[in-house]
């Protein structure tokens, strides 16, 4: 498995991620654009997903909702910009528990034998807009993620 | 939670190569100027630029011993540094190992349908 990739440099309104995935381009941009794929794998495993609106061409909408078990909600929404397409895809990014604090993501992939690299880069309207959605950990999900490496050790240990 | 000014000078410290090292260094014990220098192909004064930009995002502290200048790694600012991206990297990290689940399950629900790469057809050569 390969490492998430994550730069955030100082003093620019901009986030980086890089990732490879085991698998060919085609199939990786099918999870990222048919919403019953997508709602089976974004976000932490500990929130369900709910795809109100998935509108996959250049000016559509779509928003989605994460939730916990204490009926806690964080809505997100946004608007593609350009067709989307499997050499990319661009929209805008807004939490809806910050209103107006609108990022704009361009996600990129790139297949090389077999695998396929997925690039995001999210650009904020400031460096303060950055460090805030970087600092909330996106929608509250602190730092739980010990949680799930736990399950997949025990998962790994398992089935060895 | 580190305000916004301090986390600009602590990855501006961190971006480079040198000063990295430094750290590094430091982690072994306090040293002097000249000890982190030894290992790189700078000058003193250069050295010393690299120790003010550290000592200014709060990534070390520097002390006077008789004629020579101790440096000690301050190891606060650091994690800080590390816990801002936590939550972040938590979040992504945790979505791409589902993702990663999830493509197997898909590449193995197409093998199973199209049943590619017969072993009897396969070329020896």
């Amino acid at each position: 498995m390969s490492e998430l990739q994550v730069t955030a440099e100082p003093g620019v309104p901009q986030v980086l991620t890089s990732r490879e995935l085991d698998a060919p381009l085609a199939l990786v941009y099918r999870a990222f654009t048919e919403p019953e794929l997508l709602a089976q794998w974004l976000g932490p495993r500990k929130y369900s997903m709910t795809i109100d609106r998935y509108d996959l061409r250049d000016g559509g909408t779509w928003r989605y909702v994460h939730a916990d078990d204490a009926g806690n909600a964080w809505g997100f929404h946004g608007v593609f910009h350009g067709d989307p397409s499997p050499a990319g895809i661009v929209q805008t990014f807004e939490f809806e528990g910050a209103p107006g604090h609108v990022s704009m993501d361009t996600v990129a992939f790139e297949e090389h034998d077999g695998k396929t690299t997925v690039r995001t880069n999210s650009v904020f309207q400031s460096v303060q807009a950055r460090d805030a959605m970087v600092d909330s950990g996106m929608a509250g999900g602190m730092s739980e993620g010990y949680e799930r490496l736990d399950e997949l050790l025990a998962k790994l240990a398992a089935n060895s | 939670m580190m305000v916004a000014d301090q986390l600009d000078a602590v990855f501006g410290a961190l971006a480079d190569p040198t000063r990295r090292s430094i750290l590094t260094r430091l982690t072994e014990g306090e040293a002097t100027v000249a000890e982190l220098a030894a290992p790189f192909h700078v000058s003193q004064p250069a050295i010393s630029r690299h120790l003010k930009v550290l000592e200014r995002a709060g990534l070390i502290s520097r002390t006077r011993r008789a004629t020579a200048r101790l440096s000690h790694l301050r190891a606060e600012p650091l994690r800080q540094a590390t816990v801002w991206l936590a939550g972040y990297r938590d979040y992504w990290e945790q979505s791409y190992e589902r993702l990663e689940e999830l493509l197997a399950t898909l590449q193995e629900q197409e093998t199973g349908r199209s049943r590619p790469g017969d072993p009897t057809g396969r070329s020896t050569s």
